[in-house]
């Protein structure tokens, strides 16, 4: 079974999920991060392929992905990594990437090589929905990954149905209209729209993305769905950190408790 | 047959490869282009400011000791002669009234040479909007003028800071924004890429140019059709629009002009057919310049205009099924045409049309041909530049 389907299956609530870029800060701390999650309790981990042109993103992951590629950091070198990853690993692993790298890699040896490490799911943000069904959904079923799409307080309430019938994992709601990491707290719209989509009972989980930093910000995106994703503040913590492994350990903790 | 499909392809390039937080925004346009641009209501106003704010038609002008140099009839389309000094007017114009009649309150843009961000800024001006446009930091630094030109019109322009800090960098900074603001923004994106429907509505702003040639061609050597099109490429919104009534007349060649930078294999070039491959870039497919791994190359042209690592997606077409003919014109080349121009025939052109004017020395052609260079743009804004290169 899909490790993103049992997770979801056997928890429904307060669902944590931390983004970091592969390569940043330094271009071997993948696999130490990706530990550091787990152990800090967080529910899955989205290793984010760095890319040149992050045109949904904020500065802090233009520059994380900026300083990843500096690093050294490319799609082969990431699989290399992750060879071997799932001995320590148990938790649902996704990964995020622009649609051009993965292009350049080939789409079924891109997919391939996913199942092989041991990789669930996939996030491709400008991967349009109808480009993915006739293009790709077929690879991705071959080979057991689950596509995740974004939603935005603008998709349609349409479009929403259309996704959550094309998907199977859970659904990213993008918590405002905004790039990555460009606003922080939770306003009273935000709200409408979360209890809007929740009130549409669809057959997905939902985590919400975007402006989600702490235990407080974590606990109300719960409140209005199956948990929450951070990525920019997590980007932050980790650039700062003196000892990456404890400090991502500490914050987890103070972010789900 | 060289036409957008519905779905936004041109042959195997184009679409909309776009986060889902832009899907509205695109829908929105995609749904409602085709039939405010068909309205006679929109049409009588597009006309009529192309007629008497930007003074259209534009001369297709004999270059007399041109033609006597190079042996060859050579017309010039004085698209310098726009107002705001390029032909990026006849777009911003199209898409301004397009925008307000979507009811959008703010523009934002992107630009290189600052060409198209002056235009836009002109535009907001003219119909009272508010206006933002991102530009890279070293264009910012290498054409001052212009972003003078911009403020002094009421916009605000806000440098892009990352990557190579020029046009690509510009371009996703705008996308961010428009990102960041779906509901009341329109984004007039000022070359013939991004996702559908931009390249193809974009071109359908541009395509005055071919419509104006056909009919000024007719009048002075009694038929529709020159033989040759020359136009350069960054983006490409000036070839499309000089290509577009002749796409599909075969008997026309096209020539593109793209920058070769330091040349074609220095490393420091924006030939993206010479030297780019498939992929995705800023919302469609088409040709750019990427490494194996599918990172953008940084790319270089001595002009801003085209220091733009893709081409639009109708030009990828038209290089991938051999109706364009692609040449890749050198920084020093382009330099010399701009030069040779000024003393040839009184006029000082931008350095991007520059590109244009020195394919006449990379092609072959018969001494009876009537050939057709798209002047895209006047040189004021450039000054500097000839100053810093000297050679004349």
């Amino acid at each position: 079974m899909n490790r993103i389907h049992y997770l979801f299956n056997t928890q429904k609530e307060r669902v944590l999920s931390i983004y970091f870029t592969a390569g940043f800060p330094d271009l071997e701390d993948t696999l130490p991060i990706m530990e550091a999650i787990q152990a800090g309790g967080a529910d899955i981990i989205e290793i984010g392929v760095p890319y040149s042109d992050p045109v949904a993103d904020g500065p802090t992951i233009q520059d994380s992905n900026k300083i990843a590629l500096d690093n050294g950091m490319s799609m082969k070198k990431l699989f290399e990594q992750l060879k071997g990853f799932r001995a320590k690993i148990h938790i649902p692993v996704v990964l995020m990437g622009y649609l051009n790298p993965v292009m350049q890699y080939g789409m079924e040896d891109f997919c391939k090589k996913c199942k092989e490490v041991g990789i669930d799911g996939l996030i491709v943000p400008d991967l349009p929905m109808q480009q993915y069904l006739e293009d790709y959904k077929g690879l991705f079923e071959q080979y057991g990954l689950v596509n995740t799409f974004l939603i935005s307080p603008q998709t349609s309430e349409k479009r929403i149905h259309e996704i959550d019938e094309n998907t199977s994992g859970f659904i990213y709601m993008v918590s405002s209209h905004s790039i990555t990491g460009a606003k922080s707290g939770i306003t009273e719209e935000q709200i409408a729209y979360f209890e809007r989509v929740k009130a549409m009972n669809l057959k997905n989980p939902r985590l919400i993305g975007f402006g989600i930093s702490d235990a407080e910000t974590f606990t109300t995106a719960s409140n209005y769905s199956n948990g929450a994703i951070i990525g920019s503040a997590f980007i932050k913590k980790i650039k700062d950190a003196q000892n990456l492994s404890q400090d991502i350990q500490e914050y987890l903790r103070g972010v789900k408790n | 047959m060289i036409k957008v499909d519905e779905k936004g392809f041109y042959g195997r390039f184009g679409g909309a490869y776009i986060p889902e937080m832009l899907y509205p925004n695109v829908e929105e346009l995609r749904e409602n282009y085709e039939a405010i641009m068909a309205s006679k209501e929109f049409q009588d106003e597009f006309r009529g400011l192309l007629k008497d704010y930007v003074g259209r038609p534009t001369p297709l002008y004999f270059a007399n000791r041109m033609s006597e140099k190079y042996g060859v009839k050579i017309y010039l389309k004085r698209e310098d002669l726009c107002h705001t000094g390029a032909h990026k007017v006849n777009n911003t114009i199209g898409q301004i009234i397009l925008a307000k009649r979507l009811g959008k309150k703010r523009i934002i843009a992107e630009t290189g040479a600052g060409q198209h961000g002056v235009a836009t800024a002109t535009v907001c001006a003219l119909m009272g909007m508010e206006c933002t446009v991102y530009m890279g930091e070293i264009d910012i630094a290498r054409q001052r003028p212009n972003v003078e030109r911009m403020k002094i019109l009421g916009a605000q322009v806000i440098p892009a800071v990352s990557g190579s800090k020029t046009l690509k960098d510009a371009t996703n900074e705008a996308m961010r924004a428009w990102i960041n603001n779906p509901v009341d923004t329109h984004y007039i994106i000022g070359s013939v890429v991004g996702p559908h429907p931009y390249p193809e509505m974009v071109a359908r702003f541009q395509s005055v140019i071919s419509e104006e040639i056909k009919w000024q061609l007719m009048e002075k050597e009694g038929r529709e059709n020159p033989d040759i099109v020359i136009a350069c490429v960054g983006g490409g919104s000036n070839a499309a629009g000089a290509f577009y009534h002749y796409y599909n007349s075969p008997e026309v060649r096209l020539v593109a002009a793209e920058a070769g930078g330091l040349g074609v294999n220095s490393g420091k070039t924006a030939a993206t057919t010479a030297k780019g491959t498939p992929g995705i870039l800023h919302g469609s497919k088409t040709i750019l310049m990427q490494t194996e791994d599918g990172q953008v190359v940084e790319p270089h042209s001595i002009s801003a205009g085209l220091d733009y690592p893709g081409i639009g997606p109708v030009h990828a077409h038209l290089f991938d099924v051999g109706r364009g003919e692609f040449v890749a014109v050198d920084d020093k080349d382009a330099m010399k045409a701009g030069i040779e121009l000024s003393r040839l025939e009184g006029i000082i052109p931008a350095i991007e049309s520059a590109h244009a004017l020195y394919a006449l020395n990379m092609i072959e052609y018969s001494k009876d041909d009537v050939i057709v260079i798209n002047l895209s743009g006047r040189g004021d804004k450039d000054l500097e530049t000839y100053i810093k290169w000297g050679g004349y």
